[in-house]
This record gives C-alpha cells, sequence and structure tokens, in this order.
C-alpha cells in the first residue's frame, strides 16, 4: 500500500512507530496530485511549499514524543473546501467573484485542524458558494468521479470527496446545507459526514444558508471520521449557534457493536429510488439485521414536501448571505457570480419579497416544523434511521446541468436532515454499473456517537470502503 | 406563478443579460410551479422553525476585543482613498 492510501489511523501508527516520516507520507500525496489533477479538478490551489515545510514542523515535533495528546492530527495532510477561510491562502468559493480574495484570518475549524498538527495541502473545488450536487457549478470547471470520469462526483464538496476517494489526501473538509458532504461521499465511495447543527463552528466559512448550513469532512473510514470530529466539534464564542453541549470522546463507543439497536426504515421514500440503489441499499438492511440490529418501519410524513420546502429556504438566505458581495470591500462585481448563484439569488428575492414572503418563506418555516417533529416522533421509536443517500446513482456530467429543477430533486433524501438539524452519516454500501452506492444513517441531534457506532458496525463485515478506483 | 424577473433582479442588485433574463423567467417559473405543492399541507396553527436546536438570545460580554487592523481591513478591497473603502456617492449636491 502507497503511504497516500493510509487512513488517519494507520498514518498515525505508522509516523507513530517512526516507520515513514509526515515528509514523506506529505510527498506522496503531492505526487498523486501532480499526477491526477489535472484531469479530476479536485483541487483549486495547491500549497506544497508551505505543505513541506509544516510537514519538516511536525516531524521535529513528533521527534519530541509528547507531542501526540495535544495533536491528535499530527503530521497527517488533509486538504480544505475553498469555502474555508484560510489567512494568507486564497480562497475562492469556487467562483470568479472571489478568484482573488485571500483571507487576514483562518476559519475556527482550520485553526483547529492547524493546532491538532494537521498538514493543509491546499484547497478544494466545489460548486460555487456551495450551490449544487454535482460539482459542475465550480468557475473552475468541474470535478470528474474517480471511477469513472465521464460521471459527476456529487456535490457541492466534490473536490473533497474525489481527493478523498483517489488518495490525494488522507482526509478533507466539506460543508453539508442539504447533502453536501454526505452525497459526493456516497458517489465516490467514501465516507461523509454531516453533524448536528451547531455541532461544529461555522465561523470562517462562507455562508451559504445560516439556518441549514453545517460543517462536514470526508474520510477513507467510519473511524476517522470520528477522529476527526474529536478535534473540530465544539463551541465557539465566535459562532452564536454553537451547542454548549459537552463534546464527547467519539471514538469511546465506536467498537460497541450494534444487537439490540433499533433501526427505522421510511419504506414510502424508497419507492422513488432507483433499483440499482435500491438493491444494495435492501442488501445493508439485512446485514444490518445480522449484526443484531432490529428494523422498524417508520413513517415521515411530510418528506413528500422536503425539497419544495428546502428550496424555498434555502435560496431565501443564499439571497441575503450572498447580498454582501458588492465589490467593494473584497471580490469583484456582481455580474461575475455564476449562473446557479444568480439563479438562487433571483428565487430567493423572490420568495422574500414584498407579497410573497407569507406564501414561500413563512409556509416552508412553517413546513419545516412538521417535517422536524416527523423525526422527533421516529426517534421515540428508534435509534436511527437509515436510507440510501441518493435516489440514483451518480449521472454523466452535463446530463442535469440545463434542468435545475430536475437537479433539485436529486437531493430529495439529504435536505431533510438539514431541515431538521439532525446528524447523518453516509457510508458506501457497493456498487452498480461499476458506480459507487451509499447508505446514509440519520440519529437525533447531538446523536454523532451513535451513528458512528452504527457505522463502523457496518463497515467491519463488508469490504466496499477498501475498493480504490483505477485512475 | 410567474415572475417580474427585472423587477426582482433590481431588488437583488444583480444586473442581467437580456438572455438570462429569459432564460430565469422560464426555469424560475418551473421552480415556483413545483412550489405549489406546499399548499396541500395543513400548517394552521403551526410555529415556524428559524433555529432548530432551539437556542434563544445568545449573547456575549459587552467587552471590546481585538479586530482586524485597518490595513488588514482594506488588505482585498480595489477601492481606496486615504485608508477608507471607496464607494459610490448615494446622495447628490
Amino acid at each position: 500500500m502507497e503511504l497516500n492510501q493510509l487512513t488517519i489511523k494507520n498514518a498515525k501508527g505508522g509516523l507513530k512507530a517512526k516507520k515513514f516520516s509526515s515528509v514523506e507520507l506529505t510527498k506522496a500525496c503531492l505526487e498523486q496530485i501532480k499526477k491526477h489533477n489535472r484531469e479530476l479538478n479536485a483541487f483549486i490551489t495547491i500549497t506544497e511549499e508551505d505543505a513541506l515545510e509544516q510537514a519538516k514542523k511536525a516531524d521535529n515535533l513528533a521527534s519530541q514524543g509528547q507531542a501526540w495528546e495535544t495533536k491528535p492530527l499530527l503530521g497527517i495532510p488533509i486538504a480544505l473546501k475553498d469555502l474555508f477561510s484560510t489567512k494568507g491562502m486564497k480562497t475562492t468559493a469556487a467562483s470568479n467573484v472571489l478568484k482573488d480574495y485571500v483571507p487576514e484570518y483562518d476559519a475556527t475549524v482550520v485553526k483547529k485542524l492547524k493546532d491538532a498538527g494537521a498538514i493543509i495541502l491546499g484547497k478544494l473545488n466545489h460548486d460555487a458558494w456551495g450551490h449544487g450536487a454535482s460539482g459542475e457549478n465550480s468557475d473552475f470547471g468541474p470535478t470528474k468521479n474517480p471511477w469513472n470520469k465521464e460521471y459527476v462526483p456529487g456535490g457541492s464538496s466534490s473536490g473533497s470527496a474525489v481527493s478523498v476517494a483517489s488518495d490525494m489526501c488522507i482526509a478533507a473538509t466539506g460543508t453539508d446545507t442539504g447533502g453536501s458532504s454526505r452525497q459526493p461521499a456516497s458517489f465516490c465511495n467514501i465516507v461523509g459526514l454531516k453533524p448536528t447543527y451547531g455541532r461544529v463552528s461555522r465561523y470562517g466559512i462562507i455562508s451559504m444558508a445560516s439556518s441549514l448550513d453545517s460543517i462536514g469532512h470526508i474520510t477513507k473510514t467510519v473511524e476517522d471520521s470520528a477522529l476527526f470530529l474529536n478535534v473540530t466539534a465544539g463551541k465557539d464564542a465566535n459562532d452564536a449557534t454553537t451547542s454548549s453541549k459537552p463534546v464527547p470522546d467519539y471514538l469511546k463507543d465506536l467498537k460497541k457493536g450494534i444487537r439490540g439497536l433499533k433501526l427505522g426504515i421510511s419504506r414510502k421514500d424508497l419507492e422513488n429510488v432507483d433499483d440499482e440503489v435500491k438493491k444494495p441499499f435492501l442488501f445493508a438492511e439485512k446485514q444490518l439485521k445480522d449484526l443484531g440490529a432490529e428494523i422498524i418501519d417508520i413513517n415521515l410524513k411530510y418528506s413528500d414536501y422536503a425539497i419544495a420546502c428546502y428550496y424555498i429556504i434555502q435560496p431565501s438566505e443564499v439571497s441575503s448571505n450572498l447580498a454582501r458581495y458588492d465589490g467593494v470591500r473584497f471580490g469583484s462585481v456582481r455580474q461575475n457570480f455564476g449562473e446557479e448563484a444568480k439563479r438562487r439569488i433571483m428565487l430567493g428575492t423572490f420568495t422574500l419579497s414584498a407579497g410573497y414572503y407569507d406564501a414561500y418563506y413563512r409556509k416552508a418555516m412553517q413546513v419545516r416544523t412538521l417535517i422536524k417533529q416527523d423525526f422527533e416522533n421516529a426517534f421515540k421509536q428508534v435509534d436511527a434511521i437509515i436510507s440510501p443517500v441518493s435516489p440514483t446513482l451518480p449521472w454523466k456530467l452535463g446530463e442535469k446541468i440545463n434542468d435545475p429543477l430536475k437537479m433539485y430533486l436529486s437531493d430529495i433524501l439529504t435536505v431533510t436532515a438539514n431541515l431538521a438539524g439532525i446528524p447523518g452519516l453516509s457510508v458506501p454500501i457497493g456498487f452498480s454499473k461499476g458506480l459507487p452506492v451509499g447508505m446514509q444513517i440519520l440519529g437525533q441531534q447531538f446523536s454523532e456517537a451513535k451513528l458512528f457506532q452504527i457505522g463502523h458496525a457496518y463497515e467491519q463485515t463488508t469490504e466496499w470502503h477498501k475498493m480504490k478506483p483505477i485512475l | 406563478m410567474k415572475i417580474n424577473v427585472p423587477h426582482v433582479a433590481k431588488l437583488a442588485n444583480l444586473p442581467l443579460k437580456p438572455e438570462e433574463e429569459r432564460k430565469f423567467e422560464k426555469q424560475l417559473s418551473e421552480i415556483l410551479n413545483y412550489f405549489e405543492k406546499l399548499k396541500e399541507v395543513d400548517t394552521k396553527n403551526v410555529e415556524t422553525t428559524s433555529q432548530v436546536t432551539g437556542l434563544e438570545n445568545v449573547t456575549r460580554e459587552d467587552k471590546a476585543i481585538n479586530s482586524l487592523t485597518q490595513e488588514e481591513a482594506l488588505s482585498n478591497t480595489k477601492s481606496q482613498h486615504n485608508g477608507f473603502f471607496k464607494v459610490k456617492a448615494i446622495l447628490e449636491d
């Protein structure tokens, strides 16, 4: 196995045992980026020199011994979605509006990752501003799916998923406003986390829709996802929406197994799922049963209204958040927004405008309450809910780009978690026609530890997560 | 549902080309028609949800803390004058 193919856990093990250095590990990742980025277009900015310098420092610190206790990611090369502000490092939001923008400060999560010893390899491509389910809305060109380069890698965290799936880095950050970490993870055969709203600070991460935005990450295994959240979770004085609930050690219950746990499935919501996705999902259901879980049918009464609800609330908040880009203090003029950003600004401005606010925005915020209650009721009966992440396999590049409504409808299974503020973990469950399929595990607010427990138990009985694309 | 695209674009301070206006009018109408399905949902006496984890009135101590310096704050602007952001005049003589 090449060094860049390692998980966080195994890379840490190797670094601690001095089998290799962080410089060697970082070089292996940079080598892979050089070989494949031109074709896959996962990175917008690569910070080779800086990364190697940080790796040298990490190696020095590691040689002093105790550093591992306070620096759980010491010497681990990661990459950041380009919505994460990085001091002195270009942060573009994958948009021409911010193509020259260099932040004067680090996002809280970036600071935490640096403090934990992580090496930053660069900034990753994505649908501009986080708007999209395919990666094609980047102003810097689409990212390709490493499993089949004619297909989309999912979005909006397209570069995050592709860089991890193609072993250009050990892990990557993402955001998730309506599925943007879970869905690309599922399209690329890796693990994606959307934490509970307010579990991870959003300070310094370019806002999309503030009542829905959560900050996630993409990793090669469930255990890595837990390890990563141990670093990023927690209250932040700079983000008033972060929770003061204590952060547990997410690795603690990881290996407890799932015997006796109750898992819910909403069968009605499987009706619109393609057979290529449904088949692996129903097989995963069987595997979870074999592991001792009890499967219970639940009814999410309002799930059919989730897309309409979400695509009113989200563009409304987008139009408000993007109002700040006026070309005065930073960035360029508003003409430079790409087509999808313009479409959402228009839609949101309309649904918030005088005479329409009650019929659209207010109505959607009421339906949101009902969707949230659906989940609260379900969690009285079950420990977690499982469903496919996407109703379809990854689609061909260009297939949905001229039909925005069709693109929006592909988010049907993921947006509910954002509306309800609950966490979701996406794990690989197999392949159809050579393309990856993912399952999401949804839990009550602040139940991430349980999602890791379920995801890890499943992962231990399957080999899917170990499969690598031929590049 | 028809949408007055030039009016909304003006509200959004978003200059659009004529072909964009035409395209958006069609696409946004389709999307708004899809939203009609929300009318099926009875929301009488249902509260709205805007903060999903139940936080209320989060405040901090009213104490000055360090922020960006003037130089840092101006570092990304393309239009400055004597250490200030330069904007178009909003009042006429």
